[in-house]
């Protein structure tokens, strides 16, 4: 791999080397190296560009690593990756794709992931997206995740996007068994003319099915964020619903939070918030002797941290 | 040592009319002094702070902070000149944990180990139980007031500017705060200058400023304004908590 590959590796999965456990690196739309494990194995899909990762049931603290690394200018990659997680399985996914553009003409990575996690499984799933590199070429992804969550089995997201992504669309859905826990931590940085769309949606299908989504968002110069996180009850259930956004220059957020009810015993609750930097906070932070702009980048490190 | 020279702060009012919030305020203070600002609500005390502190700009006069002229410096530049102020109403940040704003407060990268616990402690605070939260809304109104005073004492500056250090604090942080207010008093090395209506504050002064309608109406030793303000000789002072009746 090169240099420049190892870099964006760093940047989306902390990776300095080869990590533990299994992986999968994909460096401009082709297999770069693989690891498997005696628990979790990855095979590549015949039909269509993608793998399966079925890890064993009862696999316990096992990590898999599948990083996307587009290096070269006007390349789109759509890859199709499928999760097989085993009953009582507990394992991290760490994902996440950067592209590195030097060009004129578009990269994009548009990611299908689909998890099915069996009984009583947990899954970690930390997703970040990240684009640099000095051509004047977009940087696009449209990542869409489906998750099967069966009955007790749960899952935590976290997906952050906080530079060099020209233009995102987001789909994610996520079907939430009996008992099951579906927790979802989004961060999104969009700043220049940059566009970001994501749409959630949880299904709460079982009794006592849980589903949170916390969105963080920081949306400068004149860049376009809109949310649409959704989350439905079927059963008893509970799901929360929750939306900050700081919103600064000339940029627009618009955030479109629903929740739908179709039992009695459903509790679901949603908050949204949009709004300017307090000027107090500021101001706060300047009597400690801290510039306006140190202040404000501050303010927004701790916010999206 | 603290000059403030004609001071005057002055906003349009909705009317259109001119509001003069503070009208020639002139004040010293020496260096290690204590030195409490009472006065009845809406007097100016706050206003008169936020103007040492530099968050708002008066309309005339002159602020010296050890011989120099730092009327219209930044509140950055007075911040690292040694000017610190504690909010009356402290701002709450989404993210920024207790421990984060400390290390700020105190210019570092990380506190060192313990550190945080001891700016904590002398609010009245557990450091285990508030080191790592955020100052966000899920703190009580006294919990962001103390990490507020907490940020001062981090700081460590040369001028603490303290505003209403006592509002919404329970009776034992409040012990736990005076007796601070005291020690940093007696190492004399910093000039503290504490907005409050508390009777047990403003006996630690060394001086009583009364500041009422925009003027100081009042300014001289404790011994000799606190026995007026106790017996009600000084009007407009009923408001004072703490005062025997
Ligand atoms: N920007 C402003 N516009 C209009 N009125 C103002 C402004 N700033 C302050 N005031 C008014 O000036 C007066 C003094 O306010 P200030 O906050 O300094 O009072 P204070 O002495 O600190 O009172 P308290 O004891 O209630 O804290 C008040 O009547 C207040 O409403
Ligand atoms: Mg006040």
């Amino acid at each position: 791999m090169e240099q420049v590959d190892w870099k964006i590796l760093r940047e989306i999965a902390d990776l300095e080397k080869t990590p533990q456990g299994a992986y999968n690196f994909r460096v401009n739309g082709a297999l770069d190296s693989r690891q498997t494990t005696a628990n979790i194995d990855i095979v590549s899909k015949q039909d269509k560009p993608g793998i399966d990762i079925i890890v064993k049931p009862g696999t316990k603290k096992e990590s898999v690593h599948i990083p996307v690394v587009l290096s070269a200018t006007g390349l789109t990659d759509v890859v199709y990756n499928d999760f097989y997680i085993g009953e009582g399985a507990d394992v991290d996914i760490v994902a996440g794709c950067g592209i590195h553009n030097t060009g004129c003409e578009t990269a994009q990575h548009d990611g299908i992931h689909v998890f099915h996690i069996g009984k009583n499984a947990r899954v970690r799933y930390v997703e970040r997206h990240y684009g640099e590199g000095p051509g004047t070429g977009e940087n696009i992804l449209n990542p869409r995740t489906e998750v099967y969550l069966e009955e007790g089995a749960s899952i935590t997201m976290e997906m952050t996007q906080i530079r060099g992504v020209d233009s995102t669309i987001r789909d994610t859905v996520v079907e939430v068994a009996a008992g099951g826990e579906c927790i979802i931590n989004e961060k999104l940085l969009t700043d220049g003319a940059q566009r970001a769309e994501s749409n959630v949606e949880i299904i709460l299908t079982g009794e006592d099915a849980t589903g949170r989504v916390v969105s963080r968002s920081v949306a400068k110069g004149e860049s376009v964020q809109v949310f649409r996180p959704c989350m439905t009850g079927k059963d008893k259930c509970f799901g929360h619903v929750q939306c900050d956004s700081i919103i600064m220059d000339t940029a627009k957020i618009k955030s479109i939070p629903a929740i739908d009810a179709q039992s009695v015993d459903a509790q679901l609750i949603h908050e949204a918030a949009i709004g300017k930097i307090a000027g107090d906070q500021i101001l706060k932070l300047m009597t400690l002797g801290l510039t306006e702009e140190e202040a404000e980048e501050k303010i927004l490190e701790g916010f999206l941290n | 040592m603290l000059e403030i020279s004609h001071l005057r702060y002055d906003v349009t009012a909705e009317d259109g009319g001119a509001l003069d919030i503070l009208k020639d305020v002139s004040l010293t203070v020496e260096t290690g002094k204590l030195v409490v600002i009472t006065g009845p609500n809406g007097g100016g005390k706050t206003t008169l702070a936020r103007a040492i502190m530099g968050l708002n700009q008066p309309t005339g006069g002159t602020i010296h902070w050890n011989g120099q002229d730092i009327t219209n410096l930044s509140i950055t530049e007075r911040a690292k000149l040694g000017v610190s102020y504690g909010f009356q109403q402290p701002p709450r940040f989404k993210g920024l944990r207790v421990k984060d704003l400390l290390a700020l407060a105190a210019g570092k990268p990380d506190l060192a180990p313990g550190e945080g616990c001891q700016y904590l402690t002398q609010v009245g605070l557990c450091a285990d139980d508030y080191i790592d939260r955020e100052v966000d809304a899920s703190l009580s109104g006294g919990e962001v007031k103390r990490i507020e005073i907490a940020t001062i004492l981090a700081r460590g500056a040369g001028l603490m500017i303290f505003d209403e250090p006592e509002a919404g604090i329970d009776l034992w942080s409040f012990a736990k705060l005076t007796e601070t207010f005291e020690r940093i008093h007696k190492q004399g090395n910093a000039t503290l200058l504490i907005i409050s209506h508390q009777e047990r504050i403003i006996q630690l002064a060394d001086e009583i400023v009364v500041v009422e309608k925009g003027e100081v109406a009042h300014h001289g030793p404790r011994e000799e304004i606190f026995p007026r303000i106790m017996a009600r000789t000084i009007p407009g002072c009923g408001y004072m908590k703490g005062g025997e009746s």
